[in-house]
């Protein structure tokens, strides 16, 4: 028995086209996928994320127990209302999950994915420390509001928050009453995500609707976060790779050098040792699509494959992200690279992503 | 999900249908009930010109947001024609699969070939079995 965001209905109501995700049932789209994303590219969408996991961390052990717990620094959060992106690694480096924490006034709130649920709430058990209160929020429903003019259309909504809304940079928070808004997101455009209590969450999806914000789906947010070069955990990412070989050196905290925090010393040891594989972005130079588990080609041999693959709908051609092996990121982007898709040898261009930015 | 099954063509258990036309020849396209299980179509590779090709062979691809399916041929005979204007705007497949969104006409080997596809009730039923 799949289960159900308190959105449900409304996915119905717009006509949605529903499948499991991970044990939820969720909408993959709500007519066009495509349309969707072109919806967020240029005006705005709205995505029921409730199925994510918030789990609230509290006690006098939190931040310290954080700081070992996670490989970027929560100490780099100097107030509350400011939230940074990490990795959560086991002792080997690998990534265990991706996610956001938020220092709130006197505790932590992480939301973390759907589909590591379970096994992230057993590890932070586990690792958990007597002085560290660790509760997950399943009463909470979560939607993100992504694209260029949600700030303005979702103003109304917003109430008197919204200029405190808007002047929050990204990455940073407010709690208006039980409404936690966040200028956070996983489609590359400016926007919020809003955690709100289960019960409140359809009428706020249908206000937003009602102010001319388009419903998408599961599909859209694919698209669109590939675009951006965000990595999918499970996809582009999992224990079996560290953040050095998913393009996510950047999330790492090294300093300062004596905070130690889980896989410390075993990316240090591959950091020492050399970074055995990249991921890096790729573009079709053809028409066509690059999927997940293509080849990618050099000089005849395989050097590594696709993680992520999809049809841009923004650039109108096959992107992707590659794991492939290290020291052939600049022969990447001299273009000899092929892809095989299925069976034929297409030429690909390597670069970093994001492949779309925010238009400034 | 009740789809599109127009009575007067002939349908392929892999979801192209086949019009017999007032020519002799027969355009092929994929059915209303595989575009709306492909979802957004973004890219479709189409066969040569004056190839021939064997009923239930390749004869094509269907690229969509979800996955590249191929599209086979459903009677025997050499291509005719092909729908060029699918590769600026493949998205036609999904809006008309049954009109502008065709994919190639060929001049059938033997007409009675058609006589072995699927009428629409059986469409219907292939379709049905299906759909979750």
């Amino acid at each position: 028995m799949s289960e159900r965001t308190p959105l449900y209905a409304e996915h119905l109501a717009d006509g949605a086209r529903m499948v499991d995700f991970h044990g939820w049932d969720m909408p993959l789209h709500y007519g066009s996928q495509v349309e969707e994303h072109h919806a967020v590219r240029r005006a705005g969408g709205l995505f029921d994320v409730s199925h994510m996991t918030v789990v609230d961390v509290e006690g006098d052990g939190a931040t310290a127990w954080l700081r070992w717990l996670l490989a970027n620094d929560v100490a780099r959060l100097k107030a509350p209302g400011r939230a940074l992106y990490t990795t959560m690694l086991n002792a080997e480096g690998g990534i265990l999950d991706d996610l956001i924490v938020y220092r709130r006034d006197g505790g932590w709130r992480l939301v973390v994915n759907s589909a590591t649920r379970k096994d992230d709430l057993a590890w932070m058990e586990t690792q958990r420390r007597k002085d560290v209160m660790i509760r997950e929020r399943p009463e909470l429903a979560m939607i993100a509001v992504q694209g260029p003019d949600v700030m303005k259309l979702a103003a109304a909504w917003l109430g008197a928050a919204a200029p405190v809304v808007q002047a929050l940079k990204p990455f940073g928070f407010v709690e208006d009453g039980d409404r936690f808004v966040a200028r956070t997101g996983y489609t590359g455009e400016d926007g919020f995500e809003v955690i709100l209590p289960g019960p409140t969450a359809a009428s706020a999806w249908r206000t937003l609707r009602e102010a001319g914000i388009a419903a998408a789906g599961l599909g859209a947010r694919d698209t669109l976060r590939l675009e951006a070069g965000l990595n999918l955990y499970g996809q582009d990412m999992d224990p079996s790779v560290t953040p050095l070989e998913s393009n996510l050196g950047w999330t790492l905290a090294w300093k300062p050098q004596e905070r130690d925090f889980i896989g410390r010393a075993a990316l240090e040891r591959q950091r020492e040792e050399g970074v055995p594989r990249r991921l890096i972005g790729l573009t079709l130079e053809t028409r066509g699509v690059l999927r997940r588990g293509h080849q990618v080609m050099y000089d005849g041999r395989a050097i590594g494959e696709l993680t992520s693959g999809a049809f841009s709908p923004t650039l109108g051609v096959g992107i992707g992200l590659a794991r492939i092996d290290a020291g052939v990121e600049a022969i990447a982007e001299a273009d000899v690279l092929t892809v095989d898709v299925r069976g034929k040898a297409l030429p690909v261009k390597g670069m970093k992503p994001p492949f779309v930015s925010r238009k400034a | 999900m009740s789809s599109n099954i127009p009575a007067e063509l002939r349908y392929a258990s892999t979801h192209e249908w086949a019009r017999l036309e007032e020519d002799g020849t027969v355009t092929v396209g994929i059915t209303d009930h595989a575009q709306d299980a492909l979802g957004d179509v973004v890219f479709v590779e189409l066969p040569e010109l004056d190839i021939e090709v064997q009923a239930g062979t390749e004869a094509g691809v269907v690229e969509s947001v979800k996955a590249a399916s191929d599209i086979y041929a459903p009677v025997s005979g050499t291509i005719i024609a092909v729908n060029n204007a699918l590769e600026d705007a493949p998205e036609v497949v999904n809006a008309e699969p049954y009109g502008d969104g065709w994919f190639f006409r060929l001049r059938p080997t033997d007409t009675a070939e058609l006589e072995e596809l699927l009428d629409a009730e059986a469409y219907a039923e292939v379709a049905e079995s299906e759909a979750h």
